[in-house]
């Protein structure tokens, strides 16, 4: 068995240059410290691979329930020299809400 | 008058394409005392210096025109101050044709307080040896193909502006925050030195910058996060007083939802470090951050804290990298995907043929890959649509992407349809440097009669 971050929480991506920054907000407190222990950088590197370069780097933000994890090399260049359709990566929120993670019980 | 011990800051816009009526109905329903709109992308202010370069009344947002046309008798009518940076590459030229949207409109003779500055092009040109924030190379560079150079002001300049009395400040390049914590600093005689106050100011700027996201735009999923009334969602306000104390509302009988969700989706939005979300005026520190639901559509905003703000600004350098051109056509129905494979392959070799080649280039399916890539794991779709561009230096070898897509519908696999007309657009690149804040000259001019 196994949940999606989309399960337990959601979630936003913005951007700055190449880098894309993606929120993680749990719906309930009392998943924070499973998403901390399962939801690694390494884990979302993996998610993002065929994506970014990298870089990623988790930031907790345990007042908010959340964590921000800021992916570099993101985007393509940065959204104004970008091939991509979603220049400004604002759907690599749902990359993140599709990671699969062992079930929490 | 409201007493000083309240101000009421509105938010009209979070980009130059940002919807226009919420702003009317924030204007003349939410009882505000400031009208915030901040219109500036990344790259907006180097395609607004080509349009000035090309017309020297241009260069400020072209939005300019139809917002003011809009609020303005509203703002006026009520005392609505407006703080925006529509000014963009040509702030005393906005400030004219606001001047004269407001004349047009019987309004009278409206003066506008013009915060200058900003526009560090003749300095950084000087200073090659400036160091690119993304990649660490000179800003030498680059410079041969520079086209603007602007430094994200803070809200000294623009409380400054307000210190005239004018009803209208119109500005060039500003950090977004920074547009709404200058209505605070002014009413309350904030000093950037009173930290706690500067933070909660910054923070309620950075909730207020992008309008709707926190009144349930960009946040809506069906059945798991539901918005009442997205299509009439409301803009929203921070509820100030003297003391720091804040509270984000929206315009009452609106539709949309403001709550800790949604706040909390743009609170982090864009940050980076949360320990150091460098603005000019601070360096804000989230960490510490509660939002609590006050009331219905009310959230509060607590303990923000902020460091001293570092002694540089940002400067975004704007330059021409070349051209992006791309072209699209659709295949449906029994092996769609195969046809719009096998189609690229043949663009591309057109291409390769007649010599051209591309700094990047990329093939999209849309409906498969196009924002996640991974095509070889997606499911096959009925139908897809075939996206390929490529940036180069070459305007022709740009414009012949887009015009071999189209020609598949003559010489492609079967049944390729609505192929696009052939799309090039100039690349404005941005990178970034830091200007230590002494050498840049912001002011203030007013244009008109106080």
């Amino acid at each position: 068995m196994s949940v999606r971050v989309y399960d337990l929480a959601h979630s936003r991506a913005g951007d700055k240059g190449n880098t894309s920054n993606i929120s993680v907000i749990c719906y309930d407190a009392k998943h924070w410290a499973f998403l901390e222990r399962e939801l690694t950088p390494e884990r979302v590197a993996d998610a993002f691979r065929h994506l970014a370069k990298g870089p990623v780097r988790r930031h907790p933000l345990r007042n908010l329930k959340a964590f921000n994890f800021v992916i570099e090399n993101a985007l393509g260049g940065g959204v104004t020299v970008s091939l991509a359709q979603d220049i400004h990566g604002k759907s690599y929120s749902n990359v993140m809400l599709a990671i699969e993670l062992p079930d929490p019980k | 008058m409201r007493s000083k011990e309240a101000v009421r800051v509105g938010s009209g816009a979070g980009t130059s394409d940002d919807r226009l009526v919420p702003a009317l109905e924030l204007a003349e329903r939410g009882d505000i005392d400031y009208l915030v709109f901040e219109c500036l992308a990344e790259r907006t202010v180097s395609r607004e210096n080509l349009s000035r370069s090309k017309n020297p009344d241009q260069g400020y947002s072209p939005s300019l025109h139809a917002r003011l046309r809009m609020v303005l008798p509203t703002c006026i009518k009520k005392g609505i101050r407006i703080v925006s940076n529509m000014g963009a590459a040509n702030p005393l030229g906005g400030a004219r044709a606001a001047r004269k949207e407001a004349a047009d409109l019987g309004l009278g003779d409206v003066a506008v307080a013009v915060v200058l500055g900003d526009d560090v092009s003749s300095l950084v040109r000087h200073k090659g040896d400036l160091r690119l924030i993304e990649n660490g190379e000179p800003l030498e560079s680059i410079l041969p193909k520079m086209i603007s150079a602007n430094a994200y002001l803070g809200a000294d300049v623009v409380c400054e502006a307000l210190n005239t009395g004018a009803p209208i400040v119109l500005s060039g390049r500003v950090a977004d925050p920074s547009l709404f914590l200058a209505p605070m600093m002014h009413e309350f005689d904030w000093a950037y030195d009173d930290l706690p106050k500067i933070a909660q100011g910054t923070a309620a700027g950075h909730l207020l910058e992008c309008t709707a996201s926190v009144t349930g735009g960009c946040f809506g999923w069906p059945g798991k996060k539901d918005v009442p009334d997205l299509a009439r969602n409301g803009f929203p306000f921070a509820d100030v007083k003297a003391d720091g104390s804040i509270v984000i509302g929206k315009t009452p009988g609106s539709g949309g939802r403001l709550d800790v969700m949604t706040c909390t989706e743009q609170l982090i939005y864009e940050i980076h470090d949360p320990t150091a979300y460098i603005t000019p005026d601070c360096v804000l520190d989230i960490t510490g951050i509660a939002l609590t639901q006050e009331a219905a559509d009310r959230v509060r905003i607590t303990n923000a804290k902020a460091r001293t703000a570092t002694p540089t600004y940002k400067v975004n350098v704007g330059y021409a990298d070349g051209y992006i051109g791309e072209g699209e056509v659709s295949y449906g129905g029994i092996d769609a995907v195969a046809r719009a494979k096998w189609a690229a392959e043949i663009v591309k070799e057109r291409l390769k043929l007649q010599g051209f080649t591309y700094d990047d280039f990329r093939v999209d399916l849309i409906g498969m890959s196009s924002l996640h890539d991974q095509v070889a794991i997606r499911p096959e779709p009925y139908e897809v649509r075939l996206r390929m561009a490529g940036r180069t230096h070459d305007r022709k070898a740009a414009h012949a992407i887009g015009f071999e897509v189209r020609a598949l519908h003559m010489h492609g696999p079967g049944g390729a349809g609505g192929a696009c007309e052939p799309r090039v657009r100039d690349v404005l690149a941005v990178k970034s440097v830091l200007l230590p804040k002494s050498m840049v000259n912001a002011q203030v001019i007013v244009e008109g009669t106080l």
